[in-house]
């Protein structure tokens, strides 16, 4: 039971001080054009990397399974504009549907 | 004009609701997926001060599949190892002293970050902070609400609870990644942990996509 709690201290104080690092070492002063660039770039770079990871990914490997229909959907969805909760939800229902039928 | 700083809150609050809702949806299935294996009290003391889908998540797959503290608590902070160049974005936009400066940026995450840029490497920080309090409301409430319902629900999977997270992070990448530049690097991010989900750690894919953007905006200059 510990561990778990150790896991949560560590977590909290790292995803803390990830936030506040840049801010408290660089209050102010502008950012070289280049990191900017970069920068500007980066969450993008990473939220593709973090839809591949959940699609697909299990246990450190790639896999195909009804995430699949889920993810599809959720792209369509939000494609048409659809709102966040529809995108969500509407991902988990096609997703549950696909494993009753598969 | 310069709007007043509760006006641009209030501004990102009214942004981030829709978040908030998704933001909660999500964080019910990850009460109901970590009660099992922390208990009932501990996911929701994760949540409040923790506040990452993304760590909270990883670190719990990585548990789940048998690995340990250390391997959790390493693919956590590699998951949100992001927040650092996020942290540095934001920093030439924040004023005041060093307490201040740093109560600004605890509150971001992913979507009122990428909702608080300008589009020009500025940030508006009441925004930012206004787009981040439905997240965290709706974040801490579902976790209560999932590690309550958990038991009651059967199997998580079943419900299709796991396509949640691609879900959410799709429609965060759509908000993101406008402009030909942007998807580009998305392209790569995604092409990077692609090839290297099956041969690294969990994590390490989703910090690694960062060359891609290193390299699309060295292309450019």
């Amino acid at each position: 039971m510990s561990s778990v709690w150790i896991l949560i201290a560590a977590l909290a104080l790292a995803t803390a001080a990830l936030k506040v690092a840049g801010p408290l070492t660089l209050g102010g002063r502008p950012l070289p054009r280049r990191a900017l660039d970069v920068v500007e770039l980066l969450a993008s770079a990473l939220l593709a990397a973090l839809v591949v990871v959940e699609t697909f990914g299990k246990g450190g490997s790639l896999t195909l399974d009804a995430r699949v229909f889920g993810a599809a959907f959720a792209a369509v969805a939000v494609w048409r504009r659809a709102p966040m909760i529809v995108v969500v939800l509407g991902a988990a229902a096609v997703t549950a549907a696909a494993r009753l039928v598969s | 004009m310069v709007d007043s700083a509760a006006e641009r809150r209030r501004a990102g609050i009214r942004r981030g609701l829709p978040f908030g809702i998704a933001v909660f949806a999500i964080s019910v299935s990850f009460g109901v997926l970590a009660r099992p294996l922390m208990g009932p009290v501990a996911p929701i003391v994760m949540s409040i001060f923790v506040f990452s889908g993304a760590a909270q998540f990883g670190a719990l797959a990585v548990l789940l599949a048998g690995g340990s503290t250390a391997a959790a608590i390493a693919a956590g902070v590699l998951l949100n190892a992001r927040y650092l160049a996020m942290g540095l974005a934001l920093a030439p936009s924040l004023r005041g002293r060093a307490l201040s400066r740093a109560a600004f940026a605890l509150p971001m995450v992913d979507a009122s970050w990428a909702s608080a840029s300008r589009g020009d490497g500025t940030f508006d920080p009441w925004y930012l902070v206004g787009v981040s309090i439905p997240q965290y409301v709706g974040w801490v409430l579902g976790t209560v609400v999932g590690v309550l319902i958990g038991p009651r629900l059967g199997d998580p999977n079943a419900l299709g609870l796991d396509a949640l997270f691609p879900a959410f992070f799709i429609a965060l990448l759509f908000e993101e990644a406008r402009g030909r530049r942007r998807i580009v690097a998305a392209g790569g991010g995604a092409g990077i942990a692609l090839v290297l989900t099956p041969v690294v750690p969990a994590g390490l894919p989703i910090l690694a996509a960062a060359a891609a953007a290193v390299a699309v905006a060295r292309r450019r200059s």
